[in-house]
């Protein structure tokens, strides 16, 4: 493995949009050719160069290349999107959009992150020591095809709209979220550890939610059926089994008809 | 004064059966002329093809729905719109391009004219605002008629004259070019929540039907003498078996001639007729009837098509025809929007995926160029795509590339995941016509023209015709082996002179061109009883007034209107 180290020396004036910020664009480059890729400032283009020192020296594919970030992204969108493989960490926040489309490797952000977090990822992990914002692992303004696969873990708070349009993968929020959880989704796992304001699963086909502590406001499409016990996450616990959303369509598989399930830790 | 010598090209001018000959093709300002002075700007096209400017028959380019699709699919233009290039306008979106995309991208095909397809008339301001806001490419655009509570009132009763003096009243406030009907009876029915699937099904609430709605349009555009014969989307689009219906409708054409002086033959252009081509009762058995439609359109001299290939790609559906989105909606269960207008018609938008690893996409795709290989007359069958329903424009010149090389065809059907029942519910394997280029440019030049009664200005390179002139890298004499290169050099001309000024060198653009806005006005005799219906009728039933209904000059800055003298 090979280790490109990124240094923001400049805080843009703009927010600076980087998608280059990618092992597979860095992949086979040196840190001369790194520091010429384009980013763009509002509607001007800039070097990478411009905003961080580069140094260190990138693999020859994806795969064998770590990007490490040394400071502050607070100002920085797109980090890691698209990637395929690789890592990228970063030693402080991120703006929007991190790992956006992503489909592989690995992201660790060891401050905050901003939102669209994950958006329509496919495939990879995300990992994030703080809060992240709002629309965690969603889907692209109007697009009905949201996160596919892979795996984001927020260990702080997020905000609302997470998960909408899921179709696969794992969500795990490991303390308290707002509004909207899993909208529209038909598939994937959504988990938080903490309370859920309220509107949890609308108007959601299949998937699966968890909520380890408290839904403040359920929604009236969902139906409690039994109660099971399960471990999810690393916790064991006896949850309330609810299924819905039951204003929704209802697709049959195998002659049965399929619901989206919602477990509240019962208390 | 610009004169301009494209010289040494091979010219294919079906409109002069000229089909390949070498020979030069002189403009002075915006015609075309026998020949200009020494001082004439050469463009030299050794070992090109140069053709006339294209003309798209039915698209929907501008207007409301157009613009629905637009506003609800922000994901049709996330990583598909090219960045904004010096002087140019920032272009946007695939399926359903911004307005200066769609003129950049018609004048880097080389299209010089196309139709919108289906006008609201309450709404014809918006659309001619938006065909003001495409650059370079001429526009028309045709109401919507078949649906109208005038013209099903005027009909019941068989009065001709009082259709004919609506349409006519009505083609001059909206600036619209002819007669469109979409599903006629069918969408006036959506109102209620139903539908008329067959033509002899009474519209509810009417007492009229689909059949007497399209037998009274025909007399009513022949009664007027209109360039264009009348535009219709057939009643059960899209439905299995509907291929039955198809034929019922055709043949209400049977024996009307058509009666114009735009040198127009035909009396019904029937649109997006893959979709109609359609045998089997349930998706399950969904099979191509392309060969039964058409072996009927090539005995029937007075009746026009175009294909609506479908391109397979992720495309966005909108049509008048407001229960068919319904029920397409119930099918793949994306967005879905719908609007009703008033005393006129409906729309609904849908996404849709023609997916290669389905079955009943593949078939679709299959039965589209099934029709334009089996078509006997190439100048009464138009390519389109029924932009953006069945695709994108911008795929026309894969379509060209699919009717000219069974190999390229045999390519894409190797990658379906069910080719074999492809195969086994089409006759496109079995086919090995390949269209020739001289019919290509009937397809998509002469034939439109013709069939649109526009044939004094587009679709050819004589004297006197518009200068519209496209030269394409493509050598008649040595034509290339892999079909890839024509989509490729039809998809970006080497050069495109649009009414005489150079729009696009080397695929692209270089001028914003001087478009026009081609509409009809109908000048018949008024008829008080129908002067008088329109007036209680915006009293009673419309939420506007009269004085705020017809477009505005200003809102058509560049008109070219072609009169119609109605001889009563």
């Amino acid at each position: 493995m090979a280790t490109i180290t990124l240094k923001p020396f400049k805080t843009p004036e703009l927010i600076l949009e980087c998608p280059n910020i990618s092992p597979d664009v860095f992949a086979g480059k040196s840190p001369a050719e790194i520091a010429e890729l384009e980013v763009r400032e509002g509607k001007t283009r800039q070097k990478l160069g411009d905003f961080f020192g580069v140094t260190g020296s990138a693999g020859k594919e994806a795969a064998e290349t770590d990007i490490l970030i040394e400071g502050d992204c607070s100002r920085v969108k797109y980090i890691g999107s698209k990637m395929t493989a690789g890592s990228i960490t970063i030693n402080g926040n991120a703006d929007m959009y991190v790992g956006g489309w992503m489909k592989g490797g690995k992201i660790h952000v060891k401050g905050n992150v901003d939102s669209f977090c994950g958006i329509a990822m496919e495939g990879g992990d995300i990992i994030v020591d703080g809060n992240a914002q709002n629309y965690v692992g969603c889907a692209y303004r109007g697009d009905w095809r949201g996160m596919r696969g892979g795996t984001i873990h927020i260990h702080g708070n997020a905000g609302n709209d997470i998960g909408t349009f899921m179709l696969g993968g794992t969500i795990i929020i490991d303390k308290n979220a707002f509004i909207h959880v899993s909208t529209h989704a038909e598939g994937g796992t959504v988990v938080i550890k903490g309370d859920v304001q309220g509107r949890v699963g609308g108007q959601m086909v299949k998937g699966d939610i968890y909520v380890l502590g408290n839904v403040k406001y359920m929604l009236p499409g969902f139906k409690e059926i039994d109660r099971v016990n399960k471990e999810i996450a690393g916790e064991s616990a006896s949850f309330k089994h609810y299924i819905g959303d039951l204003g929704e369509r209802h697709p049959k598989s195998k002659g049965k008809e399929i619901y989206a399930n919602l477990y509240v830790r019962a208390s | 004064m610009a004169e301009i010598l494209i010289k040494n090209g091979f010219v294919i001018d079906p409109s002069r059966k000229i089909n390949g000959d070498v020979t030069d093709i002189a403009i002075k300002d915006d015609k075309i002329v026998e020949k200009v002075g020494s001082g004439a700007k050469v463009i030299d096209a050794r070992g090109k093809v140069v053709m006339a400017g294209g003309v798209d028959i039915h698209a929907h380019v501008a207007g409301p729905k157009v613009n629905v699709g637009r506003l609800f699919r922000p994901e049709d233009k996330l990583f598909k719109s090219p960045d904004a290039q010096e002087n140019y306008r920032m272009e946007m979106g695939f399926s359903v391009p911004s307005t200066f995309k769609t003129g950049y991208d018609y004048a880097r095909m080389g299209y010089a004219f196309v139709m919108e397809a289906a006008m609201p008339p309450l709404h014809s301001p918006h659309v001619h605002e938006e065909i003001h806001d495409t650059p370079i490419i001429d526009e028309g655009a045709l109401p919507v008629f078949g649906n109208n509570w005038f013209v099903m009132e005027y009909l019941k009763n068989n009065e001709i004259e009082n259709s004919a003096a609506y349409v006519a009243w009505l083609l001059t406030a909206t600036k619209g070019y002819g007669v469109k009907l979409v599903n006629p009876g069918g969408t006036a029915a959506w109102a209620w929540g139903l539908n008329c699937l067959g033509i002899n099904d009474p519209v509810p609430y009417y007492d009229i039907t689909p059949a007497e709605i399209i037998s009274g349009l025909i007399k009513t555009n022949e009664y007027l003498g209109l360039p264009h014969s009348i535009h219709i989307h057939q009643n059960s689009l899209g439905e299995p078996g509907n291929y039955t219906v198809t034929l019922e409708s055709l043949k209400l054409a049977e024996g009307v001639k058509a009666k114009n002086r735009f040198g127009r033959e035909s009396v019904m252009h029937s649109t997006h007729i893959q979709f109609h081509s359609y045998g089997g009762d349930s998706w399950a058995n969904f099979e191509s009837k392309a060969k039964e439609v058409m072996d009927y359109v090539n005995t029937q001299k007075n009746i026009t098509v175009d294909l609506g290939c479908v391109t397979l790609d992720e495309t966005t559906t909108m049509t008048a025809d407001g229960p068919f989105e319904h029920h397409l909606n119930h099918l793949n269960h994306l967005k879905w929007a719908n609007v009703d207008v008033e005393l006129e018609t409906a729309a609904g938008v849908v996404p849709y995926v023609y997916d290669k690893n389905i079955k009943v996409c593949g078939i679709q795709w299959a039965i589209g160029l099934e029709l334009g290989l089996y078509a006997k007359d190439p100048m009464r069958t138009f390519i389109t795509t029924d932009h953006p329903n069945a695709g994108p424009f911008i795929r026309y010149p894969r379509i060209v590339k699919w009717l000219m090389s069974r190999k390229a065809r045999e390519a894409t059907l190797a990658t379906f995941k069910y080719s074999d029942k492809v195969i086994d519910a089409t006759n496109l394997h079995g086919i090995e016509t390949e269209r020739t280029l001289y019919e290509i440019a009937q397809m998509t030049r002469t034939g439109p023209a013709k069939a649109l009664g526009l044939s004094h200005m587009y679709g050819g390179l004589g004297p006197g015709l518009d200068a519209n002139v496209a030269v394409y890298d493509l050598n008649v004499k040595d034509m290339p082996s892999d079909p890839e290169k024509i989509e490729k050099a039809l998809l970006r001309a080497s050069w495109f002179i649009k009414s005489g000024q150079i729009v696009v060198k080397d695929g692209e653009i270089t001028n914003h061109g001087n478009k026009r806005t081609v509409w009809v006005n109908a000048k018949m005799k008024e008829k008080t009883q129908v002067t008088r219906d329109i007036h209680e009728k915006f009293l009673k039933n419309y939420t506007v007034g009269i004085q705020n209904y017809p477009v505005r000059d200003y809102l058509a800055p560049n008109p070219f209107v072609i009169d119609v003298d109605v001889e009563a």
